[in-house]
């Protein structure tokens, strides 16, 4: 199981053995951590699981579809490292992956 | 006009024959069982004919949400309401257009209800909400929508365009009138009325922009922030898009919070065990608050127009077909919300609801609306142990904004 590490804006850290093949947003989900609301259950349609995926991670997590894009792009908060949780699908090559969490989800 | 018991049994009639946009369906609140039968048996339901032409109905949870983010196949253009607007008054709004233009419009007002901006504006809301409650009668009978849920809602869209005060109710009177008409939502409005008021509207939105720009403020209530973005820096030279996005906002930030507000007085009184657990912990508050507007459904519908023959949950949708998102049908789906009919303020995940729609035109004011109501249920609790419903409400005839013109009460102190 993958270590995945989650840091809220606080900079409180949560550190969770991930589920393979299950969202990244499901795996926080369950297992209790604060900082994403995901309304929509996991479809990328609401935009309330926002995270920031590290650079250096960017390779295994992969790249936003068309529609993840366009919720991004409503978020004033969105960085070059913003990312719907929802739509990453935990994977072996994610061990020691560290994403952060914004201030507020919207 | 059909009366209630002029409606046809929901489980026995002809399923081709079930018009969910009869709007008495609302006005009488009777609209459930119609529902139920069409997520079961017709969950993609076409209606062949209507006041309103054609359409497509589209009532579970799931496919709402398909719909909504397919925003390729099923556009929001020429506009997101059953009716068409016809030609007297051709207004464009952000909410009615597809990407990329779309997203630059709302994204120069967005910033008035982002976080860090809500956050800034809480005390405020507190303190008018403080007021307004103060204000009301204790132990006398009283009107709940006209006395708090339009002041405050009036109040609080006064603040986000910095509209002057003391003709406030101008906004709710434009709101209530944009929407209003048989042709596009079956209500009871009369066409010239509204005409006159729209351009009493553009007028006075006109005049403020004009003053405004005049005055160099640098400030952040919504007409600074369009004038200060260049993409809708000079919006107020396109007059019918200028109307159209300024009654999107008007109706956006009123109608909706208006009638949770209300809303939530009523799901408590007529669900006496959870108002119980509310007094035993006000703690459940927030949770309440996305129950509240689940259980509400403010907007009843929205509407997209399919922009290519696609074949939907083994239908067959044409180019050019109206197809309707019930969200309230949404937000009753057992295949989406356990025990979907019932109020109950400490949910699992109160926040996995539909009111808000979703993909790129999700409601943009969630968590002012959130925080409204939140400020609300706070501060009445603090000042009454239970506000009573002492009759029936009278609920607006309409088959897109799901509210009430009249909820008479009682308060009862601590």
């Amino acid at each position: 199981m993958p270590s995945i590490t989650l840091i809220e804006f606080t900079g409180e850290t949560h550190t969770i053995e991930a589920e393979i093949g299950k969202s990244l947003m499901l795996n926080a989900i369950d297992q209790g951590i604060p900082g994403i609301d995901a309304d929509c259950g996991g479809a990328g349609a609401c935009g309330t699981c926002h995270c920031f995926v590290e650079s250096q991670w960017q390779g295994s997590t992969g790249e936003a579809d068309a529609l993840e894009e366009s919720m991004l792009g409503m978020r004033p908060d969105r960085t070059e490292y913003s990312r719907l949780s929802c739509q990453i699908d935990v994977s072996s090559d994610m061990d020691g992956l560290i994403v952060r969490l914004p201030e507020d989800q919207m | 006009m059909i009366t209630n018991d002029q409606l046809a049994d929901p489980w026995t009639m002809p399923l081709e024959d079930i018009d969910v946009s009869e709007p008495t369906l609302y006005s009488q609140d009777a609209w459930r069982p119609y529902f139920a039968r069409l997520r079961e048996q017709d969950p993609v339901h076409y209606q062949a004919t209507s006041p309103f032409g054609p359409f497509w109905s589209i009532t579970r949870f799931a496919d709402i949400v398909e719909v909504d983010k397919n925003h390729q196949d099923f556009s929001s253009e020429p506009t997101i309401i059953i009716g068409d607007l016809g030609d007297d008054l051709p207004v464009e709004q952000f909410i009615s257009m597809d990407p990329p233009k779309h997203d630059v419009q709302r994204r120069a007002v967005q910033p008035v209800v982002a976080p860090k901006n809500l956050k800034d504006m809480e005390g405020l809301i507190r303190s008018r909400v403080c007021t307004i409650l103060d204000d009301l009668p204790v132990g006398e009978t009283f009107d709940w929508v006209e006395h708090v849920s339009i002041n405050l809602t009036t109040q609080m869209l006064a603040t986000l365009f910095d509209f002057p005060f003391e003709e406030r109710s101008k906004l709710t009177y434009w709101s209530d009138l944009a929407a209003g008409t048989p042709e596009l939502t079956g209500g009871d409005g009369d066409p010239e009325e509204r005409m006159a008021g729209m351009q009493d509207c553009l007028a006075t939105f006109t005049r403020i922009w004009h003053e405004r720009k005049a005055s160099g403020e640098d400030s952040m209530d919504l007409i600074s922030l369009m004038q200060r973005d260049p993409n809708t820096g000079d919006m107020v030279d396109r007059p019918m898009e200028f109307l159209g996005n300024i009654l999107l906002l008007i109706i956006g930030g009123n109608d909706t919070t208006r009638n949770s507000a209300t809303g939530g007085v009523l799901a408590l009184n007529e669900n006496p065990a959870e108002y119980e657990k509310l007094r035993a912990n006000p703690a459940l508050i927030p949770s309440m608050v996305s129950e509240v507007i689940r259980w509400q459904t403010p907007l009843a519908h929205m509407r997209r127009t399919a922009t290519r023959d696609v074949e939907f949950q083994g239908k067959q949708i044409h180019k050019g077909d109206k197809v309707v998102m019930w969200y309230l049908s949404g937000n009753r789906d057992e295949d989406a919300i356990d025990n979907a009919d019932e109020f109950i303020i400490d949910r699992a995940n109160p926040r996995h609801h539909i009111s808000f729609g979703f993909g790129v035109h999700r409601c943009m004011g969630n968590r002012l609306a959130e925080m409204q109501l939140r400020i609300l249920w706070e501060e009445i609790m603090k000042r009454f142990s239970f506000v009573e419903v002492v009759a029936e409400p009278e609920r607006v005839r309409s088959n897109f904004v799901r509210g009430y013109a009249t909820l008479p009460v009682k308060l009862h102190a601590l």
